[in-house]
């Protein structure tokens, strides 16, 4: 508390303070993400990952879809590609880093989806409770003990693959989860006496729902959606493997290892080095979810 | 080992590492405590207490550390022994009872299986021989039927019953020290009544010292033989029962007796004196007294300047005292200021009644798979009740008799089954509180027990205030700063805690943002469900008074439910008490309190702790099961416990209300004449002062 007290004494007028204050905010949540190992390993791999996406274009070597017809022979690591090259000549190191970019789009735009979405039905379900309650239960049920590989084939399959069918899809299938999630916590908090409070003063259900009871609810929810990224990032690999992720030739982790695993016997590079990339990315997920829960117990 | 105590501790010292850095917990302290003594430790939360109990038997987890002093125990030094060593004393030689009773139970295990592992493991005992000694214990504890009981798995016992299964646990393996940890806060005061009128007997009976913590001084006072009062992790007095409560010097110990609500004091003849202030942490300490911040007597200089060192009580010994000015103060003598005494307000107009007030639940399944419907739960019988302008009126009983359901139809959280309430003049018992209009809502508020819970964490105190403002004043959004720090001004607070949120502010904060947030509206009725009773005395003291005061100044109905008689007494203008769903009494308050009882009543009040060694009262023991909630009913609901039953007529027949004078009734078939023979006064009234 000693910053706020800080800043009044400086004098600086009420805007500018409080935006110095929202500052000293961030700057001591992300001191205490240091605080915890896994935390800090995670954020780092995943901060480390999104630089290279970002400066893909001024960084790789090579154009992502350039042959180096001259490279063919001997695809293996070199000099001139220090990662080798795939079957087809082209350079695996851009090609990472290119694809390094649908990945991080998709998924976290796919777990705010499923989060905005879920949040929404489990918050519904369990502040409800009864039928609705069991409608939205059993809905999600439904789209849980479907096998999602299937579903994700059949539904890109009819509707085409594109990087916001993808995202369609994995919010769909996702936002049962979180919704499971929402509602135990929400049954729990709606019980809660400032609920009773809210209510008192007439609060519509939504103003409860939204304002009451969801921000008690962000701790577990922001830690499973760490989680659920990096499993939304083995899913967008899955897909492209199966064919049905991005459409070729832009690169695509997953879209790599299909078109190089015949090769695996003779030159496993081709298919390990995104599967090494998509590994990393997942581990610094996980690690981020396991450090923010740690953090979490913690207080 | 005549002479040497069973426990010396000397310059004890602890240490808790916490993100702020070494906090010392416990300066320096010292205590002793001989075979088969008593010797309780009452202070504030956050004074240490529990710290002090948990290094003896070295319980103190990873952030806290023993950093000097010793602990011996019968001539043992405990805080260097090994862990095999210590195993070999915890349980054996000295056994823990701790507040709650759920946790200290494996809820997996039968009762009788836990109990007779302390001697198989201890002891090396056959399982024969250690089922025979865990009969003879539960029998000991006055558990009825001990063998079906060894059966029993923790959650088929009430909490009094689980805490007696666990003061067993703790004496089987003969315990030269038992060590009780607020053994009976989480109970009802007619079952904490009977848990330390047992733990009495039994400490006479195994010659175990006790060391009993406890927040009331009142129960400290039915088991202990010396008190000590612990402040900042130091005991700065100490003496017997009867020296503490008869002649305190320290000033604290003053300031918690004045603050004690007793079923003698009312607030038109003796109004609680909180102590200023809250515990302070023990981060910064002072070169002085501890205790100075606080102190109404403190003289610069000479209170803060030293460390104070403890002395004896002149003609006193065994009363020591640390405070420079113990010998100076004058003696001290409860307060009671007859001169002060304002008149009752004038009974006006019912702002709030209940008719006829029924609240029943179904249960989830209509019909059981097989046999019969099940019926339905009766949470309120046809309740009447009614409460004028600026009174206050007190709604009592033990947990589960309905209190909290009464606060939540009247306020609309729940609906009435079948009956009414009537708010000023309009009829609400079937609207919910979404359906009542906003002129409605703001003619009553509520406040809420958990200060905890009752604000929520997200939100800073500023919005949670405003928000009521916009929400029953119709204010903007723009103009709710001045309306916000008006509101926590009125409730004693600084209205730069409006930032804040709740995580910052101190159990007694939380509840008076609670209470602004419920005079937003400026409502006419407010309804507070047990708004005290998680504070510390002290707190509760100050809280308790800025009710009564905002309910003079604002001419506000205040209902307060209660479960503690001492506050309703002081506190009440006219009381409820319900057993069941179902009031037992309804009448002015110094009517209530004096005979003729309804034996319930009776009962209750002959089991409140009352803080003064002096004191002797008949105690009034319930026996017998509480029918449960969806039986059917055929006669009075109190007949099973009822210790002036008559006889048939109690189990068949309802019990008529027989009223007394114009506003006060009791239900119960014995005639009013004959229980005002047979009752003898429990309460002193207040006008009588001691």
């Amino acid at each position: 508390m000693s910053t706020p007290a800080a800043v009044g004494a400086l004098g600086v007028s009420p805007p500018v303070a409080a935006r110095l204050r929202r500052l000293a905010r961030w700057r001591r949540r992300l001191r205490a993400l240091g605080a915890s190992r896994p935390a800090a390993v995670g954020l780092g791999i995943i901060v480390v990952w999104v630089g290279l996406a970002i400066l893909a274009p001024a960084i790789a070597p090579y154009a992502p879809n350039a042959n180096d017809l001259a490279a063919l022979a001997h695809p293996t690591p070199s000099r001139a590609h220090w990662l080798g090259t795939d079957q087809l000549g082209r350079d695996l190191l851009s090609r990472i880093l290119w694809g390094a970019r649908p990945v991080l789009v998709i998924a976290p735009l796919a777990v705010l989806g499923a989060a905005a979405l879920g949040s929404l039905l489990g918050l519904t379900a369990g502040y409800y409770g009864r039928w609705v309650g069991v409608v939205i239960t059993r809905a999600g049920d439904i789209v849980l003990s479907f096998p999602v590989i299937i579903l994700y084939m059949i539904i890109l399959a009819h509707f085409g693959s594109s990087a916001w069918n993808i995202i369609g899809v994995l919010t769909l299938t996702k936002a049962p989860i979180i919704a499971r999630i929402v509602r135990g916590m929400t049954i729990d908090l709606r019980e809660r006496e400032y609920v009773a409070a809210a209510k008192m003063r007439g609060e519509s259900a939504l103003y409860i729902m939204l304002v009451e009871i969801l921000p008690n609810a962000r701790g577990p929810l922001i830690v499973d959606m760490c989680l659920r990224t990096g499993y939304n990032v083995i899913i967008i690999g899955v897909l492209g493997f199966l064919g049905i992720g991005l459409p070729p030739p832009d690169p695509d982790w997953g879209g790599m290892v299909k078109d190089t695993y015949g090769m695996m016997m003779v030159w496993p590079h081709m298919s390990l080095v995104p599967c090494a990339a998509i590994s990393s990315l997942v581990v610094g997920f996980n690690l981020l979810a396991v450090g923010l829960r740690e953090l979490g117990l913690r207080d | 080992m005549t002479d040497a105590p069973l426990l010396e501790v000397q310059g004890l010292q602890v240490t808790y590492t916490t993100r702020a850095g070494e906090v010392p917990v416990i300066p320096g302290l010292s205590l002793s405590l001989a075979a088969g003594e008593a010797l309780g430790l009452v202070g504030e939360s956050g004074c240490g207490k529990s710290t002090v109990a948990l290094s003896i038997v070295r319980y103190l987890g990873r952030a806290g550390r023993i950093t000097g002093g010793r602990i011996v125990f019968e001539g043992r030094e405990l805080t260097t022994l090994g862990d095999a060593e210590l195993r070999a004393i915890r349980g054996r030689r000295i056994a823990m009872v701790y507040q709650d009773p759920m946790a200290s139970l494996n809820p997996v295990m039968t009762v009788g299986r836990q109990l007779m592992e302390v001697p198989m493991t201890h002891e090396g005992v056959g399982a024969a021989a250690a089922r025979a000694r865990a009969i003879a214990m539960l029998g000991e504890v006055k558990l009825a039927d001990p063998a079906a009981v060894m059966e029993r798995y923790p959650h088929q016992l009430s909490g009094g019953q689980q805490q007696r299964i666990v003061i067993a646990m703790a004496l089987i393996a003969g315990p030269a020290l038992l060590i009780m940890d607020e053994p009976t806060t989480g109970l009802d005061v007619t079952v904490e009544a009977a848990v330390l009128d047992l733990v009495r007997e039994l400490r006479h009976r195994h010659r175990s010292a006790i060391l009993f913590i406890s927040h009331n001084l009142g129960s400290v006072v039915r088991v202990c033989d010396r008190v000590g009062l612990m402040y900042r992790g130091e005991i700065v007095e100490e003496g017997s029962v009867r020296q503490i409560f008869t002649n305190p010097r320290h000033p604290y110990t003053r300031g918690l007796l004045d603050c004690l609500p007793t079923l003698g004091r009312d607030k038109r003849h003796s109004p609680l004196v909180p102590i200023p202030g809250q515990v302070e942490s023990a981060i910064a300490r002072p070169a002085g007294c501890g205790f100075a911040r606080r102190c109404p007597h403190v003289e610069a200089g000479r209170c803060t300047a030293h460390p104070i060192g403890a002395v004896t009580v002149a003609d006193e010994a065994g009363h020591r005292v640390a405070c420079v000015r113990a010998d100076e103060l004058p003696r001290w003598t409860r307060r009671h200021d007859a001169a002060a005494a304002t008149e009752p307000a004038a009974a006006g107009e019912p702002v709030i009644a209940a008719h006829h007030l029924t609240k029943t639940y179904e249960p989830r399944r209509r019909r059981r798979r097989f046999g019969a419907a099940r019926p339905p739960v009766r949470a309120l019988t046809d309740v009447d009740l009614a409460a004028a302008r600026r009174q206050t009126l007190a709604i009592v009983g033990e947990s589960g008799c309905g209190k909290s359901t009464l606060a939540k139809v009247l306020s609309g959280i729940e609906v009435a089954t079948a009956g009414g309430v009537t708010l000023d003049g309009v009829e609400v018992g079937a609207l919910s509180v979404d359906a009542r209009s906003r002129a409605l809502r703001r003619k009553l508020q509520m406040v809420f027990q958990n200060p905890d819970s009752t604000l929520n964490p997200s939100h800073t105190v500023g919005y949670a205030i405003g928000r009521a403002l916009r929400q029953l004043q119709g204010r903007r959004p723009g103009d709710l700063a001045a309306g916000v720090a008006r509101l926590l001004e009125a409730v004693h607070l600084s209205p730069a805690l409006a930032a804040r949120k709740p995580r910052h502010l101190s159990g007694g904060e939380k509840q008076r943002v609670a209470i602004a947030r419920a005079l937003a509206g400026d409502p006419d009725v407010i309804v507070a469900d047990e708004p005290v009773s998680a504070l510390d005395v002290s707190v509760q003291a100050a809280v308790i008074n800025l009710l009564n005061e905002l309910q003079a100044t604002r001419g506000a109905t205040l209902i307060f439910i209660s479960h503690d008689l001492a506050v309703v007494r002081y506190l009440a203008d006219h009381v409820a008490v319900m057993y069941l769903g179902a009031i037992a009494e309804f009448g002015p308050v110094e009517r209530v309190f004096a005979p003729p009882y309804h034996p319930y009543t009776e009962a209750l009040l002959s089991a409140v702790p009352v803080p003064d060694p002096d004191h002797v009262g008949a105690r009034i023991l319930l026996e017998g099961p509480v029918p449960r909630a969806d039986e059917a009913l055929g006669g009075c609901p109190f007949a099973t416990r009822c210790p002036r039953r008559l006889g048939a007529v109690c189990d068949d027949t309802p019990p008529p209300v027989q009223r007394l004078a114009a506003d006060h009734r009791i239900a119960c078939h014995i005639p009013a004449a004959e229980l005002r023979r047979l009752q003898a006064p429990l309460v002193e009234p207040p006008a009588a002062g001691r």
